[in-house]
């Protein structure tokens, strides 16, 4: 059991208030926002990391190659070992688990991850639809993509028509909650997301993300640094999946990859009964019903039972036993590249007990969750309040 | 900065490696990828399912499309799932993400690759969206013109001399005599075409295998003695472009100085390059082996990296040296460089 090598956990969290354009700050100041939070949560100056990874969404998001080269001297990079990590929207929990990587293995002590994106700098349409040959182009977006995927999903489990805008409802409540949080709708009623413009059906606009600014990171350290620490989350497991977007017999809503990677998380972890072991869940959700979709994927109910659980309540901060995206998740801010980190960084705060207003109490053990592609590339991680058990 | 000595790391070798280089390809990068991937597969009789871990390097901006490297996946053949990672980075630090993957203890394989394919597009344009979007890119420099103001320094200090700079294009092939090079017209003041790289389209794919494991796959493996990679600021206003301090870090880190070097790979894409590497490494400057195939003449980016570790564990293979040394690099004007020794000896 055990993510294999040395232990590791998180010491330092850090984020930036996510917003539609943060103009207030450069690329460079957008990530050292974010950077100088996480070290100022860890205690630590810049001269007390050893190493750098970086991730983010495509390039063309900002229209700079390889943004992390002149990111250099931000990050405090000079003279050291830096990472650019590139899995998709599962990037920034990938990035997450190539710095975790870095301390297990032993290579190095203390780690900091920084996942970003600046979408105002470019066009995300624009960065999405560049014209290939010999490829048939779906000029769909996001939306287009996956919206037939959720129809095969509501087909299949007979789910009532309403349960995306129950969950799109609830993680916009908990962005209350989240001072750094996109979107802050206070008056928003449940009447106002079943009524808002049917995007793609059956996807209204009030179920889809987001586009943001912003960055999260991380300090992530060996077993010897973290045992200073007054709050660390232990790193109990790490997993990555990727399988191919196309293939005869694929199960679109249910992909190979998500059930394989959480199997390897879950048997990492020691977890027999993810529903009862795991108190708190960042999944990433960029249309609403991804969250019955992942519920069930990740094992928390059986096949057909998601959208069962989203109806009773039971993803909720309030009253629910198994809270998700207290953050107010994807759907209430989306720095595309920085989306997955987020997910591993407020699991993280959960276990650490320093989610603030929209903590879950008592949490003991949380998952962080990224997807990306064609619902292909898979991260996740287990944090959890103690040290793994040997 | 190392917590571990490098002689409590455990073992990594490289046990195959398939390439190829075409300055114009007609293939797209999948079609470019399976024959190599597959190519060595079948030179370890490896399985997809038996790698334990597949890592790639690639840029977008390359392949003009945004998640491209989504695409090329499809080369690997990802069905069931494989546990896959990529860096927007040359193929030698996805190697090096691997390489720690061994260092977890949950790996005995691993598949590394990385491609090119800058022939549809202007390279020296997009090179330019590489510089610091605010304050250098608005002008359009291209990577030649950057090149140049480095080789000025160079000249102007006296740490080269343009005599060097010749014998170093008559090295690498890129012209047949002193006088050539003379006589050749400035490209990029006061650099020739023959100091400059040309551009091909080109991809690379090498196995790795642990010490439990490395035997049974390769007859002679190339084992990974030192690893290490650095990076230096970007703004060219507060780099001094005589030196590359992260090359020379880079190289002590991993070793590069416990014995002698007998074939080294230099990702040296510009004759000052050439010679500022091998400078900071420490390195004879007229070097006692020359290189298979050279960046100046072509140039792979996100691939010439890998390649040249492809290509210094060939010379193990191929029993042309005991220990020999790549070198990778990345960002204008050296601004990132990894450096791996490899060795025909296990300890």
């Amino acid at each position: 059991m055990g993510t294999g090598g040395e232990l590791a956990a998180v010491v330092g969290v850090g984020m930036t208030k996510f917003s539609a354009t943060r103009g207030d700050v450069s690329m460079p100041g957008l990530v050292r926002e974010a950077a100088q939070r996480a070290l100022q949560d860890a205690g630590m100056e810049w001269d007390d990391i050893d190493a750098v990874v970086m991730g983010k969404a495509p390039d063309f998001f900002e229209g700079v190659m390889m943004p992390e080269i002149f990111l250099s001297e931000a990050l405090g990079c000079v003279g050291k070992p830096m990472l650019r990590v590139h899995t998709a929207g599962s990037v920034g929990g990938s990035t997450a688990l190539v710095a975790a990587s870095l301390v297990h293995s032993g290579v190095h002590k203390r780690v900091l991850t920084v996942a970003w994106e600046k979408q105002s700098e470019s066009n995300a349409m624009w960065a999405l639809s560049l014209k290939q040959p010999f490829q048939v182009s779906i000029n769909a977006g996001a939306g287009g993509y996956f919206s037939p995927i959720i129809r095969q999903y509501m087909e299949a489990t007979q789910a009532p028509e309403l349960i995306g805008c129950m969950v799109a409802f609830k993680d916009r409540q908990h962005a209350l909650l989240n001072p750094y949080a996109h979107l802050h709708q206070p008056d928003l009623t449940f009447d106002q997301v079943v009524e808002s413009p049917m995007l793609w059906e059956p996807i209204r606009y009030s179920e889809t993300c987001p586009s943001s600014d912003g960055a999260a990171a991380m300090v992530i350290v060996n077993e010897e640094e973290a045992n200073k620490s007054t709050s660390p989350a232990w790193i109990h497991a790490g997993a990555m999946r990727s399988e191919a977007n196309n293939f005869p017999g694929r199960d679109e809503v249910n992909p190979l990859a998500s059930r394989e990677c959480a199997a390897d998380l879950w048997r990492q972890a020691g977890i027999v009964d993810p529903r009862k072991e795991i108190d708190v869940v960042e999944m990433y959700v960029p249309f609403s019903w991804y969250e019955p979709m992942w519920l069930e994927s990740l094992g928390f109910c059986n096949r057909g039972d998601g959208w069962k659980l989203v109806e009773s309540g039971a993803t909720h901060i309030d009253g629910g036993d198994l809270p998700v995206n207290c953050s107010g998740g994807v759907l209430s801010s989306n720095p595309i590249g920085a989306s997955g980190m987020i997910r591993f960084a407020e699991a993280a705060l959960q276990v650490r007990g320093m989610a603030g207003d929209h903590q879950v109490d008592g949490a003991q053990k949380a998952l962080g969750h990224a997807y990306g592609g064609g619902a292909q590339y898979f991260a996740m991680w287990v944090v959890g309040k103690d040290k793994p058990a040997a | 900065m190392l917590e571990r000595k490098v002689e409590a790391m455990r073992k990594v070798a490289i046990v195959a490696a398939a390439s190829r280089q075409e300055t114009k390809m007609l293939d797209t990068e999948v079609e470019m990828m399976i024959p190599l991937i597959s190519e060595v597969k079948d030179k370890t009789g490896l399985d997809q399912t038996d790698i334990g871990f597949t890592c790639s390097g690639s840029s977008d901006f390359l392949a003009g499309q945004a998640f491209s490297f989504v695409m090329t996946l499809d080369a690997v053949g990802p069905v069931p799932p494989i546990s896959e990672s990529h860096v927007e980075m040359d193929g030698a630090w996805a190697l090096y993400e691997a390489w720690v993957k061994f260092q977890m203890g949950v790996i005995d394989t691993a598949l590394v690759y990385s491609y090119g394919k800058p022939s549809p597009g202007s390279l020296q344009d997009v090179l330019s969206t590489q510089l610091d979007p605010y304050y250098v890119a608005p002008l359009w420099p291209d990577a030649h013109a950057v090149a140049g103001l480095q080789a000025r320094s160079l000249l102007e200090q006296g740490v080269v001399t343009a005599e060097l700079l010749a014998d170093c294009a008559l090295r690498t092939g890129t012209v047949d005599s002193r006088e050539e090079y003379f006589s050749q017209p400035m490209l990029s003041d006061p650099l020739r075409e023959a100091d400059c790289p040309t551009y091909a389209d080109g991809g690379v794919a090498v196995i790795l295998a642990s010490e439990e494991k490395a035997e049974e796959l390769c007859e002679k493996p190339a084992w990974i003695t030192g690893i290490d990679h650095r990076i230096d600021a970007h703004q060219f206003g507060v780099r001094d472009l005589t030196t590359v301090p992260s090359a020379r870090i880079a190289a002590q880190k991993a070793g590069v100085h416990d014995g002698p070097i007998d074939v080294a790979e230099l990702h040296a894409a510009y004759t000052t390059h050439d010679f500022l590497l091998r400078k900071e490494m420490g390195l004879p400057e007229i070097p006692t082996h020359s290189q298979r195939s050279y960046p100046i003449k072509a140039d792979t980016l996100m691939a010439s990296g890998l390649l040249r570790i492809a290509e210094a564990a060939r010379g193990i293979w191929e029993g042309e040296a005991n220990r020999s040394l790549a070198h990778a690099t990345a960002g204008p004007l050296l601004q990132q460089n990894l450096v791996c020794v490899l060795s025909g000896e296990r300890n």
